[in-house]
């Protein structure tokens, strides 16, 4: 019979499932340069393509003379939109169901647009035919300013729908409106502001800036004309919604088009939508009949692939003369640039800026926003961040501050009194969500104490006497943070991306010898999902991670599923990983009790194995059972063990958290000091804590760019100005500070894990913390709103403002 | 254009390529010899992914020619250890999380390991300093810098041992 069975903890250990900070297996070949990215692939006979970009912000072609290009040696051709029109390519849809232009055609409307793409034997004679493509333009009234917009005048951008009075989302008012979106009670809202005793009003801006992963997008695309096939690999973060959107557009069935994400390096969201590149390699590969590489550089990836943020939010806040919030209203004017290419769930053209109550419980409020065109580039994309939550975000953790201000109030002690209780979960905020879980009072009571908060407002006190008495001219800022985020998009009744349902997948094979393989329908860009979703298999199934390979990323092989951002991939996917691997537990119980010769109600599961109930010495291990479903006839039992599980989240999650930065700034020179960054987080279960802890020092590191310098800045010509890293503030080692990272588990209760998702909140969160902690060094001395990013100049002008220099 | 001989040492073998005076050091590695490791993130020594070593110092590919490394020792990411004997380096930073998607590692652990060589004791602020020329968007070097510092230590010990 068995051997004696090894005690529970040791079984559980060697599963190396949730919980363990296992190591990572991708490590082994990034740390030896043997990732696969796409500028690695190399194919005989690959050609490689480059883009001739507009000079201009506004302009009209002319025309384009490729002639001088064509005859260069290495140029093999040149495509203008001219060239994609008989295929109906030179537009294609945005995801936000607009169109953007392919190649220009008859005018360029953002500053880098692509014009033509020259088709070379290598990058260096397409740089070549590229520059020796002539095009002439008419310059054209070039608005970069979206408040101008529908001023009489104003030039307009769109003449291809320059009438149209109705869009993708509803009416528009003039042809550089895109749409309103409106969410909440109105009159309501009006109402409780008109009878407030107190109302604070601010405009609030979340500068534009990028994502900027390091690798910049690119792809290889080959038509095979033989069998009819065509294969693209590259940096998509939904494959299979790249599948279906090419095959719609280009008329190729959809089990003849094979898209391959092969690694990536970072995402954080840029590597969402579908650019001209994919397109004009794909097209470029069907004419020359080999295949066709595409690789933008960081120019081009920070100037023309998909930017984030700039809203410019409008808020009114109002409350008791005690502190009780009572109303909230949000007027948000939304840039979205030249063409709508916000990677939105198509119901939420303002993604979940919704969620803009935040953690608090307000009673009435209201969101409306407009989205305009501008002569920017395209995107409104999520820079590591659910939808516009962390515009949301940072726009209620900036409002509760400033109202603090006007109340006269301590902004912790304000937050404490409107915070959601505990036993108001699931609450229905004014907007209209449904909060699944959440303990938001332990967290920050946490916080607070883990940086002696108040001995902290004793130190700031005692600085802003010295400074007055002209002895430091350095003055201390704590920065308070507590976010909500709403991930995990979502639930098909009111979530898709042109109409795809954003379900996601997971299928499970389980090997004869008790190995596995799982694949799904996300695509990790260095959250590690082959290490933490192998971790949820071996739990439920029993099985050591170890023996589990994850494959995702290649749509002949992986189940559908709408991708990795939004942190969706844990709640989704992970929950389909979770529900797939019951399935196998379900289907391994019926077999075991066979084997066992035993009812199945007869058994229970333990760790790895089923055993019978009340005789632990009979036992079946999941191993056994592999190897029993592949070479024993069960009767009423199909042979093998596999499953499928499509996941569709009956709500979004809810991950929450507290942050605190408290930062020395120079009144003179404008530089900061970061002397503390403690980030506690609620993400529900936790998987990896390793790879959380590492999740959230990249976060809020992207956090502390955008707040303390990054953006993507135009001129009054529409020329984008921060257009490389010399400009585009990317922290150095030197810059980042060390993080103090913790946490509280409020499982979410309908996710079969309880996990929630953590990649984004400290981005989210991260935000609002450094903001926060610059405008309260000054709000001493009568500040209460400056705009992002906190660069050195910005701050330096503030304290002069202020007459701190006087 | 017309083609020119350049001779390298890559990795400890010779290699004799015939290519454009154009062709940067970093597409030289990648393209012309399949070397994939090092990585380009801006082309513009800004970023570090293409980080290699030449000559017994850390440069970034990216922004030296192919035919200024004539006759020059060139390390990468590749050469730095091998499957069954991984540098320690590549070990720690496996061990305490010091990469997420990977794409500045290769360019960040041939640079740690200059640093290393040039200062085998290094302080924290040392390290930050010292790599300072890499950026990684993932990570926010806090894992980084500590993978460095448990290297540095465990090089130290090797040494006294040896
Ligand atoms: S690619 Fe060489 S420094 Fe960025
Ligand atoms: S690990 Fe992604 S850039 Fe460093």
């Amino acid at each position: 019979m068995n051997e004696a069975t090894p005690p529970k903890e040791e079984r559980t250990a060697a599963l190396s499932g949730l919980g363990t900070s296992r190591k990572r297996v991708e490590d082994a070949r990034f740390t030896q340069g043997k990732g696969n990215y796409v500028d690695d692939l190399k194919m005989p006979g690959m050609l490689f393509g480059d883009f001739v970009r507009s000079p201009y912000a506004h302009a009209r072609v002319k025309s384009i003379d490729t002639e001088k290009a064509m005859a260069l040696p290495g140029v093999h051709a040149v495509l203008t939109a001219a060239d994609l029109e008989p295929l109906g390519l030179h537009w294609m849809p945005t995801l936000a169901g607009d169109k953007q232009m392919v190649l220009a055609d008859g005018k360029v409307l953002f500053q880098a647009q692509e014009v033509a793409f020259v088709v070379a034997d290598d990058r260096y004679a397409a740089a070549d035919g590229v520059a020796a493509v002539k095009v002439e333009y008419e310059e054209l009234p070039v608005l970069v300013d979206p408040f101008k917009a529908e001023s009489d005048g104003a030039p307009v951008l769109r003449e291809d729908i320059a009438d149209q009075t109705e869009g993708a989302h509803g009416p528009r008012r003039h042809p550089n409106h895109i749409f309103t979106w409106e969410s909440g009670d109105r009159e309501a809202t009006e109402a409780v502001l008109a009878e407030a005793d107190v109302v604070a009003e601010e405009m609030i801006y979340y500068h534009r800036t990028h994502p900027c992963p390091l690798e910049p997008c690119g792809c290889v695309a080959s038509m095979d004309k033989v069998n009819g096939k065509l294969t693209v690999w590259g940096t998509f973060q939904a494959p299979h919604a790249v599948r279906t959107v090419a095959s719609l557009i280009s008329g190729i069935a959809e089990h003849n088009i094979r898209i391959i994400s092969p690694d990536i390096g970072g995402g954080f969201g840029n590597k969402v939508g579908v650019y001209p590149g994919y397109v004009c390699s794909i097209v470029a590969s069907i004419v020359t009949g080999v295949p066709v590489k595409w690789i933008e550089d960081r120019s081009d990836n920070l100037m023309a692939t998909a930017f984030a943020r700039d809203y410019w939010m409008k808020g009114r806040i109002s409350a008791t003369k005690d502190g009780k919030i009572t109303g909230l209203h949000c007027h948000t004017t939304a840039d979205h640039g030249a063409f709508d290419a916000c990677a939105d769930p198509t119901k939420f053209p303002a993604g979940f800026m919704n969620i803009c109550t935040g953690s608090y419980d307000i009673p009435t409020a209201y969101l409306a926003v407009d989205g305009i065109y501008t002569n920017k580039a395209p995107g409104g994309v999520a820079y590591r961040c659910s939808f516009r939550v962390t515009e949301a975000a940072y726009f209620i953790e900036r409002m509760i501050e400033i109202l603090a201000i006007k109340l006269g109030m301590d902004a912790a002690e304000l937050r404490v009194k409107n915070f959601i209780k505990k036993d108001q979960f699931p609450y229905q905020s004014a907007l209209g969500w449904e909060y699944d879980s959440g303990d938001y009072h332990t967290g920050w009571d946490k916080a607070l104490k883990a940086v002696g908060y108040e001995d902290l407002r004793k130190e700031q006190a005692a600085r802003v006497e010295a400074f007055k008495r002209g002895e430091t001219r350095m003055l201390l800022g704590i920065g308070l943070s507590h976010f909500t985020e709403i991930v995990g998009a979502g639930p098909v009744k009111n979530c898709d991306i042109l109409g795809l349902g954003m379900f996601d997948s997971c299928e499970i094979r389980i090997h004869p010898t008790g190995s596995a393989i799982a694949r799904l329908g996300t695509i990790s860009q260095g959250q590690g999902h082959a290490t933490t979703f192998a971790q949820i298999l071996a739990s439920e199934i029993g099985l050591p991670a170890e023996d589990i390979t994850l494959e995702e990323g290649d749509t002949d092989t992986a189940p559908y599923g709408l991708g990795t951002y939004g942190s969706r991939s844990t709640p989704v996917a992970g929950a389909a990983t979770a529900m797939a691997g019951r399935k196998i537990r379900a289907k391994a119980q019926m077999i075991a009790a066979y084997l066992l010769e035993v009812h199945d109600n007869d058994l229970e599961w333990d760790v790895d194995r089923f055993v019978v109930k009340g005789s632990p010495e009979r036992f079946k291990t999941m191993k056994e059972i592999a190897f029993a479903s592949y070479n024993q006839a069960i009767p009423g039992v199909e042979p093998g063990l596999e499953a499928v599980s499509y996941y569709d989240p009956p709500n979004m999650t809810y991950p929450f958290g507290s942050y605190i930065c408290v930062m020395e700034i120079n009144v003179d020179t404008g530089t900061t000091e970061i002397r503390q960054v403690y980030a506690l987080d609620d993400c529900g279960t936790r998987i990896n804590p390793m790879i959380i802890e590492g999740q959230v020092h990249g976060g809020l590191t992207e956090a502390l760019a955008i707040a303390m310098g990054q953006e993507i800045a135009y001129d009054e010509q529409g020329n984008v100005t921060t257009g490389t890293l010399m400009d585009f503030f990317v922290p150095t080692a030197v810059e980042t500070p060390n993080y103090q990272t913790d946490y509280t588990v409020t499982p979410s209760p309908h996710h079969p894990i309880g996990a929630k998702g953590v990649g984004e909140s400290p981005n989210v969160g991260g935000v609002p913390a450094f903001s926060n902690a610059v405008h309260d060094a000054f709000r001493a001395f009568g500040l209460t709103q400056s705009n992002m990013p906190h660069d050195h100049w910005r701050i330096w002008k503030t304290a002069q403002s202020l007459g701190l220099h006087d | 254009m017309e083609k020119m001989h350049v001779k390298m040492n890559v990795n400890g073998k010779e290699v004799d390529l015939l290519t454009e005076p154009r062709t940067l050091l970093i597409h030289a590695l990648r393209e012309e010899l399949g070397i994939t490791g090092p990585h380009v993130g801006c082309s513009s020594s800004h970023c570090g992914a293409c980080t290699v070593d030449m000559n017994g110092m850390s440069v970034k590919s990216c922004t030296v020619f192919a035919a200024q490394a004539n006759g020059a020792e060139i390390t990468t990411i590749e050469g730095l250890g091998s499957p069954d004997a991984l540098h320690v380096l590549q070990e720690m930073f496996k061990e305490h999380h010091g990469l997420q998607c990977g794409y500045c590692t290769p360019g960040m652990i041939t640079r740690a390991y200059r640093l290393l060589q040039e200062n085998p004791n290094p302080t924290e602020e040392e390290v930050r300093f010292g790599i300072a020329g890499n950026l990684c968007r993932c990570t926010g070097y806090q894992n980084i810098v500590k993978a460095i510092l448990e290297a540095a230590a465990k090089m130290n010990e090797i040494k006294e041992s040896a």
